[in-house]
């Protein structure tokens, strides 16, 4: 339904709209800004915004002090590693739910969530204990381990989600056209399921690239994604704002540009089978 | 060939039987409509034979041949599902050659096809576009290409036009008509609408809760009703039932009268008032309140001055009445 609105009303909307964009945007804007300030100008006050000495300074020491490449390897690694590992235990899990549900379906999907709502650090003292006895600590696979199993509920509900999506006369449809099981999964099922479990895989590949506590806590140095990068410099060393923010930069710039490309597939990821 | 035969065919799921004992048979070339209301087993039943549901006791055979245990693709049956089921991915174009594709047709032979179809039912002009760029009557239509395509024994159809507009509705009633006249397979048809099931089948089945009431052409059911439920089921509008002092003087529990079926005169039988009296042109239904009986719908052919309030002197056909006894069978 068409509503009419006045060209008035479209401005403040649109004005509004934007106080809050920039408003969530400025810390980030910031950080980018502080990242190519001398640690002097960072600290600043009255802070300069934008009439200051540029300098890349902070990302060269960056790089020499703690090797960005080796934490950036190791961000991929664990954030697609346990990507695609949740993928695939939750996809035949999402599949058996959503296409043979039985009577406690709900109470199955009800139960994994809960252990989202259980505290982190609840669990963190037997999950470290586990990891030091297994000889876990500090290695990729460990880490991920630990990822795929904190967000693998998140990933079984959104493949769930989708899953149901698909109309099952549609899949009716095609075993009366002739097609083999086989035929099937590869002409029907798959083509209409690519879309859900693309937006899963990235939205699931930004909360591991971003998860901080086990990250923090499982890793030292040889398996320290990008999380542990930026909190070396925040250390009882005292604060360097110039060169944290350059760490900062460096750790988001990836996942930032990744998000911007894939905006298309992660809307319609989310708005999948919307269409009748 | 392809006629399809149901014996003593039951389904329960869990514990509830939602078909009980069913026996039909559907001649090759048949157009047979399955009607009845919502939850009699008529979409049960007709899955039951493309085997999208199994058997929980029973026989089910196609030409012959024992496909109790045939997989839907093995049966050569095609379907039109209620939803149009067709694949949003595939243009419209691969949406219609599936069911070749399946097969391992010869591309020669799916192109063939695949034009002949949409000659025929006017999607030439659309073969590249996708399901989500077309109209409802559109998509429809892309369901029965999909479904001719392939040569079926036989055209499963499950209330294939309840998604669609009034008028729209009738039209592809008539091309659907028109397809079985022209390509004499087997159809079977499922709709709640008894207006389709009059119009469209060669015989119709009214199943009423797992239950056949009646098996017959259109016009033995609505000539020779087999019982209470079939006689209110079948016409537009619904036959009047009278029970009581009126119904004894027929010697019946109840009688049937339907609302073609009176004349009006000055010094009818029944006499009463007209309650609401709608006027189409090409007739008009009177809605009389009629004294010891109680409301009457009577149907006029042309166009009748009468309006509310008006009193009414109506006289039943006699040779055109219905009467049943105490368990509401036909006498």
């Amino acid at each position: 339904m068409a509503r009419a609105v006045s060209t008035r009303r479209k401005l403040g909307f649109t004005a509004i709209a934007w106080l809050i964009a920039l408003t969530l945007f400025f810390p980030i804007l910031w950080t980018v800004l502080t990242s190519f300030k001398t640690e002097g100008t960072a600290i600043a006050m009255p802070p300069k915004f934008l009439f200051f000495d540029w300098t890349l300074e902070n990302y060269f020491t960056v790089q020499e002090r703690s090797d960005y490449f080796r934490h950036f390897t190791n961000s991929v690694i664990s954030a697609v590693g346990s990507t695609i590992l949740g993928l695939i235990i939750a996809i035949p899990a999402a599949w058996a739910m959503a296409f043979s549900p039985t009577k406690r379906t709900k109470d199955v999907l009800l139960w994994m969530l809960s252990t989202k709502m259980l505290p982190a650090v609840g669990v963190l003292v037997p999950i470290y204990l586990i990891f030091r006895d297994l000889r876990l600590l500090d290695t990729h696979h460990g880490l991920i381990v630990v990822l795929m199993l904190i967000n693998l509920p998140i990933i079984v509900w959104m493949l769930y989600t989708y899953f149901r999506e698909i109309p099952v006369d549609i899949l009716e449809a095609a075993r009366m056209d002739g097609a083999s099981l086989k035929n099937e999964i590869i002409y029907v099922l798959t083509p209409m399921a690519i879309p859900g479990i693309a937006s899963t895989m990235l939205l699931n590949i930004i909360l591991a690239w971003n998860e901080a506590f086990w990250t923090l806590n499982l890793t030292t140095t040889r398996a320290a994604p990008l999380t542990a990068f930026i909190a070396s410099y925040s250390s009882p060393e005292g604060l360097f704002w110039a060169k944290l923010s350059a760490a900062s930069t460096l750790a988001i710039a990836p996942i930032l540009i990744m998000g911007w490309f894939s905006q298309r597939q992660l809307v319609r990821g989310l708005t999948f089978g919307a269409v009748k | 060939m392809g006629s399809i035969t149901l014996e003593h065919v039951n389904k329960s799921f869990g514990g509830v039987t939602v078909i009980p004992d069913i026996s039909l048979e559907v001649n090759d070339g048949e157009f047979v409509v399955f009607v009845g209301p919502s939850g009699c087993g008529k979409s049960t039943l007709l899955r039951l034979i493309a085997g999208l549901e199994d058997l929980s006791d029973g026989t089910i055979r196609i030409d012959g041949a024992d496909v109790s245990k045939t997989l839907p693709a093995q049966r050569k049956l095609s379907m039109v599902f209620q939803s149009y089921a067709l694949y949003p991915h595939m243009s419209v174009r691969g949406n219609i050659a599936f069911p070749l594709k399946m097969e391992k047709a010869p591309k020669e032979r799916m192109d063939a096809a695949v034009n002949d179809a949409a000659r025929v039912l006017n999607l030439t002009d659309y073969l590249d576009r996708k399901p989500r760029q077309l109209s409802g009557g559109q998509r429809q239509r892309v369901a029965i290409g999909r479904a001719i395509v392939r040569q079926p024994k036989a055209f499963l159809f499950d209330e294939p036009l309840s998604n669609l507009d009034a008028a729209l509705r009738v039209n592809m009633r008539l091309e659907i008509s028109e397809l079985h006249k022209k390509l004499k397979t087997t159809m079977v048809y499922v709709t709640h609408d008894q207006v389709e099931a009059m119009t469209m089948a060669d015989r119709i089945v009214v199943l009423n809760a797992g239950r056949i009431e009646q098996y017959g052409t259109p016009i033995e059911l609505y000539q020779k009703p087999a019982n209470l439920f079939v006689a209110g089921f079948i016409g537009s509008p619904k036959m009047n039932f009278i029970e009581g002092k009126e119904a004894d003087t027929f010697g019946a529990a109840t009688i049937g009268i339907r609302p073609e079926h009176f004349t009006i005169s000055d010094a009818g039988r029944w006499t009463g008032t007209v309650g609401v009296a709608e006027h189409l042109g090409s007739d008009t239904f009177l809605y009389v309140d009629v004294d010891g009986i109680g409301q009457v719908t009577v149907r006029a052919s042309g166009e009748l001055p009468f309006a509310h309030g008006q009193t009414i002197s109506l006289d039943p056909i006699e040779s055109r009445i219905y009467r049943f006894d105490a368990q509401g069978q036909a006498m």
